[in-house]
């Protein structure tokens, strides 16, 4: 039984109940909004909504080890960059027809999806374990600024890519070939996103509730426990990064495919913080916090952009407002349901 | 003596110019109850986290069930069968009582690195963990958070998450610290029917507990042992009265 440890039974029912009612309403408006703004002609409603989506993947992967972990990664944009740039990398061969190395194997360019997006996810699980692999030696305030050291310098490195467009981003022709979907389809390409979305929920969800689930939440709780009682608590932390990283990387290919765009910006350390500040302010440690959170960010930066251009002077305000007074987050309020052990 | 459970040659412990362990070397032998007293400043707590694995010592060699695991860390030697309890409550607060002492069956089961099922609904995990909390008088708590356990409901918990592995060596420090008289009661009788169960080496302030429970007394006095041998003749012995035992009386 999940979180058995938590409360008695009569407010946990109506927890429940809560819950499931918003997870119900939730679900209802992911999959009628877009409908609804096609057949009001509204383009721009499925666009937003589709961000929203791709980045509350990329945030779900980051609860996976800050909510649950206890890991800060204060460089989570740096696999979701990675994974967008192998996408319009692969895709700018393919267009060009020029191979992308030819020595000691010739790799060319693609568009195939069933290609493009193992690699994708590949090299950002790669990325993930090298950085693990040194950061995680770390805790605490070193771990935050290793893995913002490490985020940084991939952002410099693919500023310095001229032939990537260097600080311009770089321009994708079309979207990934899924064959039978046509991803040109605004509408096809966002339900696919949303189906991962869920997707990943239910895996994370999966995940946290294992054996090894219940170390890493066990590490967030006492590292020094775990290891005493016989866990080599750093390769479960690893696995869980390079997971994390795996994911984030995931949303990275959505992201290129949705704006048919990369750049720098895509992984700047801003971009790092906008995702834990929509971790926070959904809810650590919940999974479907994160996808609140990323609908909150995203909304009112829309909203509180369209009165100024520092709307984040207005944003850092609720956010501290909500971080004080809910500090579940917006799940936690909503729900009445506290965070995973 | 036959080859004991675990020794330690010549162990020292230096913190800059500070000597915690000096030249220390003990033994257990397999079912065996070595108490460890001295007074605040000994060098006890420094001992258990060197024999944990927690702190390299300086110098010195640790040998447990035949093999040498001085550079072995604190998960790898729990693996083998040397268990610890913290002299502080170290749990994970969050969890269940139940829940603690699963990951520590599931600890030594090797069932780590599995991703995919229900880890509460495993009855492979939960059933003994069930069993290793009654053994402790805990099999009423089992759903409450350990962090709202009571203080003496933790050092129990602490004891259970120890036992859960089926150690060879239970190293516990200072199980009866903070603990009331009748907390402690139930502890020292629990103790008791551990004993020979598991060799246990017991690092203890309450002078009745380790009276009426070791086999075996070293008295550590500045990192050094002055003195190892029966309870009765420890009692009897005026080096340690001097050191220890008569700086307790005042």
């Amino acid at each position: 039984m999940a979180d058995a440890e938590l409360a008695s039974a009569p407010p946990r029912r109506a927890a429940v109940r809560s819950e499931t009612a918003l997870l119900v309403l939730g679900l209802a408006i992911l999959v009628l909004a877009p409908l609804t703004a096609q057949l009001l002609g509204e383009p721009f409603y499925i666009r937003l909504f589709t961000r929203i989506a791709i980045m509350a993947i990329a945030a779900v992967s980051l609860d996976l080890i800050l909510g649950y972990g206890g890991m800060v990664s204060f460089g989570h944009a740096a696999f979701v960059g990675i994974g967008a740039y192998v996408a319009g990398i692969l895709a700018y061969h393919a267009a060009s027809g020029e191979a992308l190395t030819t020595w000691p194997i010739v790799i060319h360019g693609s568009q195939n999806a069933f290609i493009v997006w193992p690699a994708a996810i590949a090299l950002a699980a790669l990325a993930a374990f090298v950085i693990g692999l040194v950061s995680l030696r770390t805790t605490g305030i070193a771990f935050i600024m290793i893995t913002l050291a490490f985020a940084q310098m991939l952002y410099f490195v693919v500023i310095a890519l001229q032939k990537y467009g260097g600080e311009d981003g770089l321009q994708m022709s079309e979207r990934s070939r899924l064959f039978p979907l046509d991803l040109g389809d605004k509408l096809v390409f966002y339900y696919l996103v949303l189906a991962i979305l869920v997707a990943v929920i239910a895996f994370c969800r999966r995940l946290v509730e294992s054996p090894f689930g219940m170390v890493l939440r066990g590490c967030r709780q006492n590292e020094r426990r775990m290891r005493a009682v016989g866990f080599p608590t750093y390769r479960y932390r690893l696995a869980a990064f390079v997971i994390a990283g795996a994911l984030a990387g995931l949303a990275g290919i959505l992201l290129a495919n949705s704006q048919n765009y990369v750049s720098p910006a895509d992984m700047a350390w801003t971009r790092s913080g906008e995702l834990i500040v929509m971790v926070v302010l959904g809810g650590m440690g919940t999974l479907i916090g994160p996808v609140l959170g990323a609908a909150a960010y995203l909304l009112l930066e829309l909203l509180l952009g369209s009165f100024t251009t520092h709307w984040q002077a207005i944003f850092g305000p609720i956010l501290i407002v909500i971080v004080l007074f809910a500090r579940r987050g917006l799940y936690g309020a909503l729900a009445g349901r506290p965070a995973d052990g | 003596m036959a080859d004991p459970l675990l020794a330690t040659e010549d162990l020292v412990k230096q913190f800059g110019g500070v000597t915690a362990t000096d030249r220390l070397s003990l033994s257990v032998a397999d079912g065996e109850l070595h108490a460890v007293i001295g007074p605040n400043g000994a060098g006890k707590t420094t001992l258990v986290a060197q024999l944990a694995g927690e702190l390299a010592p300086s110098a010195g060699r640790i040998r447990f069930a035949g093999a040498d695991i001085t550079a072995l860390g604190m998960a790898a030697r729990a693996r083998r069968g040397l268990a610890r309890s913290f002299q502080i409550a170290s749990l994970c607060r969050e969890f269940s009582a139940l829940d603690n002492v699963a990951l520590a069956v599931q600890a030594h089961s090797g069932h780590g690195f599995r991703f995919w099922r229900a880890a509460r609904a495993d009855e492979s995990l939960r059933a003994p963990a069930r069993a290793v909390l009654a053994q402790v008088g805990l099999a009423g708590r089992q759903d409450v958070p350990a962090g709202f356990l009571a203080h003496g409901e933790q050092r129990q918990l602490e004891l259970a998450m120890a036992l859960a592995g089926k150690p060879r060596l239970l190293l516990l420090d200072e199980p009866m610290a903070g603990m009331g008289q009748a907390d402690s009661a139930l502890m020292i009788a629990l103790l008791r029917t551990l004993k020979r169960r598991h060799a246990i080496l017991l690092v203890e302030h309450d002078m009745d507990a380790v009276f009426a429970l070791a086999d075996r007394v070293s008295v550590l006095v500045y990192g050094r042992c002055i003195a190892t041998g029966a309870p009765q003749d420890i009692r009897a012995d005026a080096a340690v009265r001097d050191a220890y035992l008569g700086e307790e009386a005042l």
